[in-house]
């Protein structure tokens, strides 16, 4: 099975989730209330190694396990980046969670948050049915 | 032992940090894969209910790695939670413990407040404005914006890309209105 790699690579990352504590609902109202550094230390030092990373891989061609070359596609801009931005951040600080950090909040043992989860998928769907209608 | 004691204490903004950047590189590596995690609910969608929506017709089993990585957090949280928990309380700024006091939040054993994050308050006004309306915030606001923290955020700002930076920008506005505004006009009322 390939995909065991990346179950194994989800794994890794929801152990950092918890261990980051970046999943804590409380660690968001911090961030929100600019009473601790903490998220903005971590999301700063995700976002300096991530970049360090990509200008490694491009610069030394460095290629898949398979051996295929890595590509990144650029992300285009649409005014859901706006609206849509504007939405999530709100339901991010009321949950304490973005989609990542549902999973883990479930895996942790809140199973209440499967609800949220659900609701998420909902939002998503009427997106889907929506969109057409919506300024892109 | 020493090594399981000293990874059960919460991890340092850098270590976390650094760690959370590497998955960027490593789902590269694996398979040419962009880091995101909000597509998981889309597929979800395709596979569950596509419901003839041009927008959940697409092969999404090409992209199932994406579910996979979704589920392997949900068990990596679940190993970091039962073992690797140090079981001291959240440590939480006092300024905002103060603040949270006045919501009626007291409870710092978790990482989440059992005030709101527990079954009893599923069908109230609390769990109604923070599981549902929330969560749908959360899958509505992601894929219209074509990512999330993950991939916009995280993958995007890493790959130097302007809408992700708007993107992120925006995030965090919703957020400071949320917490600052609503969250506590949201208590306020509920009291």
């Amino acid at each position: 099975m390939k995909n065991v790699k990346y179950l194994l690579a989800g794994v890794f990352f929801g152990i950092v989730l918890v261990k980051a504590q970046v999943i804590s609902w409380f660690r968001i109202q911090e961030m929100f209330q600019l009473t601790s550094f903490h998220m903005y230390g971590v999301i700063g030092t995700a976002v300096v190694t991530g970049i360090i990373s990509l200008q490694l891989i491009k610069r030394f061609h460095i290629k898949t396990l398979s051996g295929d070359p890595i590509v990144v596609a650029p992300k285009k801009f649409s005014k859901g980046q706006i609206y849509g931005g504007l939405i999530f951040g709100l339901g991010w600080a009321i949950t304490g969670a973005c989609p990542g950090p549902l999973f883990a909040q479930i895996g942790m043992g809140f199973s209440v948050v499967a609800v949220t989860l659900v609701s998420a998928i909902a939002g998503t769907w009427v997106y889907g049915a929506i969109q057409a209608k919506l300024p892109q | 032992m020493q090594l399981l004691k000293f990874i059960q204490q919460p991890w340092h903004w850098s270590v976390s940090g650094l760690l959370i950047g590497l998955t960027v590189p490593v789902l590269l590596i694996l398979g040419n894969k962009v880091f995101g995690i909000s597509s998981s609910l889309r597929h979800i969608c395709a596979a569950c209910f596509p419901a003839n929506i041009t927008f959940f017709k697409y092969d999404w089993k090409k992209e199932s790695w994406n579910l996979f990585f979704a589920a392997g957090i949900l068990l990596g949280a679940f190993i970091a939670g039962h073992y690797l928990q140090d079981g001291q309380d959240t440590q939480v700024a006092a300024a905002t413990r103060e603040r949270l006091a006045s919501y009626g939040i007291h409870d710092y054993r978790a990482l989440l407040p059992p005030e709101i994050f527990s079954w009893q308050q599923l069908f109230t006004w609390k769990g109604l404005i923070f599981f549902v309306i929330g969560g749908f915030m959360i899958g509505f606001g992601t894929r219209y914006a074509g990512g999330c923290t993950s991939g916009h955020s995280i993958m995007g700002l890493s790959n130097l890309q302007w809408p992700s930076l708007v993107a992120t920008v925006c995030f965090m506005a919703g957020g400071f209105a949320s917490a600052n505004l609503f969250i506590p006009l949201i208590f306020k009322w509920l009291h």
